[in-house]
């Protein structure tokens, strides 16, 4: 059956550069001396540290845990001792440190033991807190919790497996597709069979006409709801929308979840690493992690989370005048300032880069308005005219030409004659946006404070009234009660009654949190979300929220 | 710090205008057959003087000169202003309507980018409201040899109408307006062609040609010249079956005067043109309306200059009126 393919606008062609690492097979990477696990694994959300310095852990065992909406389990990738728990610099835009676990690996990559998961057999509820506490996040680059994706409810009909890999050099989907495609598609079924998805589309640019024919030859005997469909190569097809969209006609507009269009989207990495989780209890511990650029001997590489970047590059043996690295691909990668950055769970390559391979920019050049750039915006935007407000530092202006739809593919960049670095332009303007709402955040707070505290004053003040008050009356009361008008002793009972009650309606008020004393119990899913609610994905979440397109 | 994208197309703004320079050629060859190679001068006076000017501007603007230079931009606009002029015209006034281009029109808004009105357009309207006779005097097809052009243009003296006529648009409009007999009857003089001019139907299509390589090169899209082409077409064939004695066919319409030029190169320029696809489309169509009464009901037998001008007025208002649908607001199915 031919499936009909839907066009999404603009997107570029930039050379795949695919060859260099695609023709070898995937390698495991060295176990190295020191893994450095990092806790933060989103922007929102960090796993408590459950381990302590000095204590010696096993491959597999959980050591950090999941504690908001947004979290899911750390493990150490092998055995060894914990020798710190410190801040540490992450392949992050914004160059923080965040809390990582560094273990000492005692070589013997000793594990817990592991078992499958009979998910069939359980709820969904508990199957996803299970999911959760493997670490189960998308694997294509937003690290984005599975679980949280899965628990946004059914009524779902169509599961789009993300085998796309648009970015121009990586191809560690496609060796994986390759190599395990068997895995991929027996980890798609379960995820088809917990959002209840009917069917399920696997998107494959068709530059990698070998991993095609290998999904195509696993599909038959796994699923036949499966289906494997080549989409045309074009950046950034892979753009979790954009692929939505090209398989299935559904445009998901900025703000949106798939699962309200009755559509989830997966990256064929996560889908192996459910399939394993599932199927032998293990958790996520490493991921493949392609080694390109300018290197001798570029290749994909199996590697632990939390492997350090410098102990992995030499590996591929990178010339001498490399001059930088780049996690992620071309398109929308990081250059790292730090090479002892860990590898994450969504870290998907490093390109090895040099002036030659990847030559500065031409001096920029004033816009032409030749709207080359609004031919290219997948998000059909007007390039040019967010990047005019943005310069002059009209954020409503940007915002009204709608800046946050801009999904930061750099097409924009890749095509402008005049050489002008756009996407620079709209990070900095949506970054200046986010400080401006912590700010009117912020203010709002110290108002709420301010009112709090005037609240508190003229509490005390009240309280003093009616204890001065209370006193009034005692004295009265002694006073009657010392053989003055008895006609008196009535009053004096009044005032001592008033300024009882009096005293008591200020408890009360002193302490208007306290309802009752039922302290919550524990609720092993407390941190499951039923639905996630559709702030995880509003109008000025974060990057690192958005699938990115790869 | 670099940030992404680390790769780029290999674009840059000097090899798009290097694109409508050779885009330019067709027409130009078709120019220099059928009318001579005066046009040729013409073009090389205007080029130094573009590229002299904008480096002067560029470097009192203390901007880097060179780089700026390099970006043909400023060629682009000389060429312009000299395909638009008569290519008689003597050399001061191509050095004069340049400088006011370059200068008045491109430096005074910004440089390049920033102004608001097509500089070769400003040029051309300030020229024929100041020298009208000179802007009017063409040489007839194969009427004048290179010498003879050579000396109107160096400033020789000028015998005017012996040697010079005007063009198909002017001469229709005049025989018209004398009462010279239907638009047939007038079109049968030696000035006219099969459709338009006589020798300027070749340099029509030399355009189109050209046109066609850059809607090829994706330098422009469609939506221009087609909304120019088909409003002009359509308007002039609603009066033309309306009466034919007095308004002339489409084809003449198409090619006559500066049609071809302005529907890829003059309406097109990216910097004083709408920007979104229907604001395009606005744009187009508006000029080739305004054109056509401005031909058949104003003071100038060309008004395409003219037209322009009054749609850039009107570009940021087409622009903000018809911003696209981003993604995800078209909503549905559609394919
Ligand atoms: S591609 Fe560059 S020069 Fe062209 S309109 Fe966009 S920003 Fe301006
Ligand atoms: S970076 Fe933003 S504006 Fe540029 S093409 Fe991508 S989505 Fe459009």
């Amino acid at each position: 059956m031919i499936k009909r393919l839907f066009n999404f606008q603009g997107g570029i062609k930039p050379d795949s550069h695919k060859n260099e690492s695609a023709g070898v097979p995937i390698r495991p990477a060295p176990l190295p001396a020191r893994l450095t696990v990092p806790l933060r694994q989103n922007a929102r959300s960090v796993a408590r540290c459950i381990v302590e310095p000095g204590q010696h852990v096993l491959k597999g065992q959980r050591i950090g845990e999941a504690q908001d909406f947004l979290g899911t389990a750390v493990h150490a990738p092998s055995s060894g001792t914990v020798i710190e728990i410190a801040d540490h610099p992450m392949a992050h835009a914004s160059g923080l440190t965040t809390r990582c676990i560094v273990i000492e690996t005692d070589g013997d990559d000793r594990a817990v033991p592991m078992a499958p998961f009979d998910y069939a057999n359980t709820d969904r509820l508990t199957t996803l807190g299970y999911l959760r506490d493997c670490g189960v996040v998308g694997m294509g680059g937003a690290a984005f919790p599975s679980h949280v994706k899965l628990g946004s409810g059914t009524g779902i009909d169509t599961l789009v497996l993300n085998g796309a890999e648009c970015e121009p050099w990586i191809t560690c989907d496609d060796r994986l597709m390759r190599e395990r495609a068997d895995a991929i598609l027996r980890g798609a079924k379960i995820l088809r069979e917990l959002i209840g998805a009917r069917h399920t589309l696997a998107g494959i640019e068709d530059n990698k006409p070998e991993a095609i024919a290998a999904m195509q030859e696993a599909a038959k005997g796994i699923d036949p709801a499966i289906q494997i469909v080549p989409v045309p190569t074009r950046y950034p097809a892979g753009g979790e929308k954009q692929l939505i969209r090209v398989l299935t006609g559904i445009e998901i507009p900025q703000g949106k979840l798939g699962s309200a269009y009755g559509v989830q989207c997966f990256n064929v990495g996560t889908a192996h690493a459910v399939y394993r989780a599932i199927t032998f209890g293990e958790p996520v511990l490493s991921r493949v992690v392609t080694l390109t650029g300018n290197v001798e001997h570029p290749g994909n590489f199996d590697t632990l989370i939390g492997t350090h970047v410098d102990a992995l590059l030499p590996l591929a043996a990178p010339q001498a005048d490399t001059d930088r690295y780049i996690l992620g691909g071309p398109m929308m990668g990081l250059a790292l300032t730090d090479l002892s950055v860990p590898i994450a769970k969504g870290s998907n390559c490093i390109i090895a880069s040099s002036p030659a391979l990847f030559p500065p920019a031409p001096p920029e050049r004033p816009c032409i308005r030749c709207t080359a750039c609004a031919s290219a915006c997948p998000a059909g935007l007007q390039p040019f005219e967010l990047y005019w407000y943005s310069r002059s530092r009209n954020f409503g202006k940007a915002q009204e030409y709608k800046l946050f739809d801009c999904i930061e593919c750099g097409s924009c960049a890749f095509v402008c004659p005049s050489h002008i670095p756009l996407v620079d332009y709209y990070r900095y303007a949506k970054s200046e946006i986010w400080a401006r709402e912590r700010d009117t955040k912020a203010s709002s707070e110290a108002r709420e404070r301010f009112e709090f505290r005037n609240y508190r004053q003229e509490r005390e003040k009240a309280e003093k009234a009616a204890r001065l008050a209370a006193k009034a009356a005692e004295t009265k009361a002694k006073m009657a009660q010392e053989g003055s008008a008895p006609e008196n002793a009535d009053d004096a009972k009044k005032a001592l009654i008033a300024a009882a009650m009096e005293r008591a309606r200020q408890q009360k008020a002193a302490a208007p949190a306290v309802t009752g004393n039922d302290t919550p119990v524990p609720d092993p899913t407390a941190a499951l979300p039923v639905k996630p609610t559709e702030d995880a994905a509003a109008s000025t979440t974060p990057p690192d929220q958005h699938a990115q397109p790869r | 710090m670099i940030h992404s994208p680390y790769i780029r197309k290999p674009t840059s703004v000097q090899r798009v205008m290097l694109n409508v320079l050779l885009a330019l050629t067709p027409g130009i060859a078709a120019y220099v057959w059928q009318i001579g190679a005066g046009i040729l001068v013409n073009l090389l006076i205007a080029t130094i003087t573009a590229a002299a000017a904008e480096a002067l501007v560029l470097r009192l603007r203390n901007r880097p000169v060179k780089l700026a230079v390099s970006d043909l931009s400023a060629v682009l606009t000389g060429w312009l202003v000299a395909l638009a002029f008569p290519p008689i015209a003597p050399w001061w006034l191509t050095v004069l309507a340049v400088l006011v281009a370059i200068i008045a029109v491109k430096h005074l808004y910004g440089g390049l980018g920033q102004n608001p009105f097509n500089p070769a357009m400003v040029a051309f309207c300030a020229m024929i409201v100041a020298y009208p006779s000179l802007m009017s005097q063409w040489p007839p097809a194969g009427g004048l040899d290179f010498g003879t052009q050579l000396q109107l243009i160096l400033g020789g003296a000028r015998d005017l109408d012996a040697i010079t006529s005007a063009t198909a648009l002017d001469a229709l409009r005049t025989g018209l307006r004398a009462g010279a007999g239907s638009v047939e009857a007038i079109r049968q003089t030696g000035t006219f062609g099969m459709l338009g001019g006589r020798g300027w139907e070749w340099i029509g299509l030399g355009y189109l040609l050209g046109g066609a390589f850059l809607l090829a090169r994706r330098v422009i899209t469609w939506h221009m010249p087609v909304a120019f082409i088909i409003t002009l077409a359509l308007v002039s064939a609603a009066l033309w079956a309306f009466d034919p004695a007095r308004f002339a066919p489409p084809w003449f319409h198409l090619a006559s005067g500066g049609a071809m030029l302005a529907a890829f190169f003059i309406i097109t320029d990216p910097v004083t043109g709408a920007t979104t696809p229907r604001g395009k489309l606005i744009f187009g169509a508006g000029v080739a309306l305004l054109a056509y009464l401005i031909r058949n009901f104003g003071a100038f037998p060309e008004g395409i200059a003219f037209a322009v001008l009054l749609m850039n007025i009107c570009v940021p208002l087409i622009d903000m009126k018809t911003q696209p649908p981003v993604f995800g607001q078209r909503g549905g199915r559609a394919p």
